[in-house]
């Protein structure tokens, strides 16, 4: 048999095994993405056919949407930032020192960390509800009268000032996923070699020992653990309309773009205007990503 | 001395050295637990104790009042209770078997043949690993629309079944694979299907278990098919109908139900998990991005 023929073989036998996903892939997650730019640029109300609109949608988005520049930005850039980043760093120290406890308590310990990405976020509402009820039958507000440290009950999930903290709280509380149990593993197998040229070579305390050792070992994991937390970041943006039980959240305190782009395409029915907002989203996703490629990847 | 620095990770037996982390090890778990643990603790309370003023967090004398109550508001609705179970039931059960199975397949594809868009395909897959599904919500309904599955029951199914997480996963896997396994079977006459199945897929069992669970714990939560695709209750979820409980039921009874109602849902989480971590630590050791 020629070489020629069997890598032609080989190729199609290679996208006979690859052609399931590739098909649903493309269908469910690469045309949306398509149909979604396409959409940005058109007027649609879901019953006329779409009408090409240029740059319309994103003139308006950018011009004259006071909610969405006022609001929908600035939280989003504050929620993300925040919760990114700490429920990031909380996942990679977690790790690090389960890493250095026996295995019986770590797996022990592991779990419980892990277990609220065990939960629905829709199924956990029902309880946050009760926690941080408004009035002295919850059970924050019952335990921080009873100390004396509030006089009166704080609305914590209807009032501009208390819905974003208890919205970044929630989210920290579900940090500890995929990334965290990625990293966990990466640190249990790095070399142990690794730390003793290290200590040779003058590495002197912890710190400098997670800066020169455990860091550059971890790359890898490291890098998945963080597209993982800014995924998980953005897919929790609903998270303050189901907390507040509506939408717009009050006074758009906990108004971030995924709910923006609800209220626009399935409340207004403005699907053009709605996908221009997910293009926004989109690209806000990736330039994220890129920069965590950045700061992690092999130095591209 | 420096011997000893490498050797505190993954020590074998409790050292005072460790104290420290306990520290604040334990504290964290505590916190991260507490939520969990009231779930347990409200679904499990009599009616007197949700209305208890002030209110306590743990259940003082457990009853199954809130279960019972949930079964009966579930009976008395038009659909009957078994039916949302059974729905739940058989679209999770066939997106895990339907998506490790093409997982699996794909990974293969990816990891052990060569081909020109190869690396390109995998290129694309890795940046989808960032892909937040919601965002396209509207798009995405419109292909269900187009693909004529509005209120077929195969919507739960279908659109759920490429995870770029779990090929990434698989993916990487089985790349440490030996390749001089694949060719030696080769030589000896195995056909590539023969091969995947009685070679690549045994040795892969880790990451394909992983793939059970993440795609179990996606698809059991899940609420988006029975919430945009179909129009009848009786082909919507458990999960479903747990969430028209969180949000209309307001009332003390109703509390109850809906904490019986979410400790139903994440109870098969935490098992398969359990049952499973040994594989899921596993594969995560393969998981970085390189």
């Amino acid at each position: 048999m020629s070489k020629k023929n069997e890598q032609k073989r080989e190729e199609r036998s290679a996208y006979l095994f690859l052609a399931p996903y590739l098909i649903l892939f493309l269908t469910f997650i690469v045309i949306p993405v398509a149909l979604a730019m396409t959409l940005s640029f058109t007027d649609f109300d879901s019953v006329n056919f779409p009408k090409w609109a240029g740059l319309k949608n994103y003139i308006s988005l950018f011009t004259s949407d006071a909610v969405f520049m006022q609001y929908v930005v600035p939280n989003t850039l504050k929620f993300s930032l925040i919760a990114g980043p700490l429920g990031y760093i909380l996942s990679f120290l977690m790790a690090w020192m389960l890493a250095q406890v026996p295995k019986r308590s770590r797996t022990l310990l592991a779990l419980i960390l892990y277990s609220p990405s065990m939960t629905s976020g829709v199924a956990m509402t029902v309880i946050w509800k009760v926690l941080f009820n408004g009035d002295q039958t919850g059970y924050l507000n019952s335990l921080l009268l009873n100390w004396g440290l509030i006089r009166e009950p704080v609305q914590w999930l209807q009032s501009t000032e208390w819905l974003m903290p208890v919205m970044i709280i929630v989210t920290l509380w579900s940090s500890m996923g995929v990334g965290f149990l990625s990293m966990l593993a990466g640190i249990l197998n790095i070399n142990p070699e690794l730390y003793e040229a290290g200590y040779i070579d003058g590495v002197k305390n912890r710190f400098q020992e997670i800066v020169h050792i455990t860091i550059p070992s971890l790359k890898p994991q490291m890098l998945f653990g963080a597209v993982m937390a800014v995924v998980n970041t953005f897919q929790a943006g609903a998270i303050g309309v189901t907390l507040s039980g509506s939408n717009p959240t009050p006074q758009y305190a906990g108004q971030l773009v995924l709910n923006h782009i609800e209220d626009y395409g399935f409340l207004r029915y403005e699907m053009g205007y709605a996908s221009a907002i997910s293009v926004v989203l989109l690209i806000f996703i990736a330039v994220s990503s890129k920069g965590v490629f950045k700061l992690f990847g092999d130095g591209e | 001395m420096a011997s000893i620095q490498g050797k505190k990770m993954n020590p074998s037996r409790f050292h005072p050295s460790q104290i420290k982390f306990y520290v604040i090890l334990i504290p964290m778990a505590i916190l991260t637990g507490l939520p969990i643990v009231f779930i347990f603790s409200q679904a499990l309370k009599p009616l007197n104790e949700l209305y208890l003023y002030p209110p306590r967090f743990f259940v003082s004398h457990p009853s199954l009042s809130s279960f019972r109550k949930l079964l009966e508001a579930m009976n008395s609705s038009d659909v009957p209770i078994y039916r949302y179970f059974f729905n739940s039931i058989v679209s999770t059960l066939l997106t895990v078997l339907c998506t490790v199975g093409i997982t699996a397949c794909a990974g293969y594809a990816l990891s052990k043949k060569n081909f020109r868009a190869k690396n390109l395909i995998f290129g694309i897959n890795t940046m989808a690993l960032m892909f937040v599904g919601a965002a396209v919500k509207i798009p995405k309904y419109l292909i269900v629309y187009g693909t004529g599955m509005i209120d077929k029951f195969a919507v739960h199914i279908i659109p759920a079944l490429a995870m770029p997480v779990g090929l990434f996963l698989v993916k990487q896997f089985m790349d440490q694979i030996p390749n001089e396994l694949l060719e030696a079977a080769k030589i000896d006459g195995a056909t590539d299907w023969y091969t995947f199945r009685k070679i690549v897929v045994p040795l892969s069992k880790s990451s394909l278990a992983t793939v059970v669970i993440l795609t179990f714990q996606t698809a059991w939560n899940t609420i988006e098919a029975s919430e945009l695709y179909l129009n009848h209750d009786n082909q919507k979820t458990f999960a479903y109908y747990m969430s028209t409980l969180t949000t209309t039921g307001n009332d003390v009874a109703g509390i109850g139900m809906a904490a019986a109602a979410t400790l139903i849902m994440f109870i098969p989480n935490l098992i398969i998990f359990i049952v499973m971590q040994n594989n899921v630590m596993s594969t995560m050791a393969h998981s970085g991005i390189k």
